[in-house]
């Protein structure tokens, strides 16, 4: 199992996520740059966060027309492990990988802190082992999930609603949903299940020194998958 | 050299949270009779040339997201 973390002008999370994989999975992981054409010998991909191209446009938009994506829509369509955190979530959506789109927090303010998700699914190798409610930390301004009614019930319908923003005890309240998604949607999958965008951050809760391991239940599909 | 000009704007039915930041603002500063504010982008395109199709096709393929935006291709401007 070799994992391509791809990397924009403007990636800030890709060394977070370089670092969680090999140093607290075990799994080999490598960079590639977004101008690569070819993932030939890699089996997945972490799609990092940060501000890619400035967020110039909308966030997403120029990172989702580079080169590296075209084998990115490659690896989604035969089953191979797909994620995108944060600004990688933005970047699958903007890409036509995953549905909907997300749109400034409701508030307009910036948000840092640890949130609770609730996985909502287990039919994706991406919240299999996630078993508990978990924490995990988010950071950013444009984390509002939207789709159109249509949307939502498609993602109803064909369970790939992966996550939900809840409370501490797995309850949803306004309160925990904190940017203001369409029903506290918090991470999608593909119709296959094997592409994952959310926006918390599962790469920064790696290991106990960080303030949480949880994020190693979702990063696990790494190894679900290849086992 | 033709420049063209394209209007983005949210979708109505999307909330917007900027228009209604800057909304509540100019209530605050007095405009009372304000009953909305929505907020898009113009973007102003060089062009050797007006073919209307291209600056579709540039709107389709990255300036508009179609989830979420409408674009309106306001024509040579200057």
């Amino acid at each position: 199992m070799r994992i391509a973390v791809l990397k924009f002008p403007g990636s800030n999370c890709d060394q977070d996520a370089y670092h969680a994989l090999r140093d607290d999975l075990g799994i080999q992981a490598d960079y590639v740059w977004q101008d690569e054409t070819s993932l030939a010998g890699f089996d997945g991909v972490f799609v990092p966060g940060g501000f890619s191209y400035g967020d110039y446009l909308r966030c997403g938009a120029m990172a989702s027309r580079s080169p590296v994506m075209d084998e990115v829509r490659r690896f989604a369509r035969e089953g191979r492990p797909v994620i995108g955190a944060c600004n990688g979530f933005q970047v699958l959506c903007e890409s036509g990988i995953l549905p909907g789109a997300l749109l400034r927090n409701v508030h307009e303010k910036f948000v840092c802190q640890d949130v609770y998700l609730r996985a909502e699914t287990r039919r994706s190798p991406w919240t299999e082992a996630v078993d508990r409610i978990v924490r995990i930390p988010i950071a950013h301004g444009e984390g509002r999930y939207v789709a159109d009614a249509e949307a939502v019930k498609r993602l109803e319908d064909q369970d790939q609603i992966a996550f939900r923003y809840v409370n501490a005890v797995g309850e949803l309240d306004q309160d925990s949903n904190v940017n203001g998604s369409t029903d506290a949607i918090a991470g999608v999958l593909n119709e296959q299940g094997n592409v994952l965008g959310l926006m918390p951050h599962p790469e920064r809760a790696s290991r106990a020194a960080l303030g949480s391991t949880d994020g190693l239940t979702i990063l696990k599909a790494f190894e679900l998958v290849s086992a | 050299m033709p420049r063209v000009r394209v209007a983005v704007t949210l979708k109505p039915s999307l909330l917007d949270s900027a228009g209604r930041t800057v909304a509540d603002s100019l209530t605050k500063l007095g405009f009372d009779e304000l009953q909305g504010c929505r907020i898009g982008k113009i973007i102003d395109l060089d062009v050797e040339s007006f073919d209307e199709a291209r600056i579709k096709e540039m709107c389709d393929r990255l300036l508009a997201n179609p989830v979420i935006e409408d674009y309106r291709i306001e024509g040579v401007i200057g």
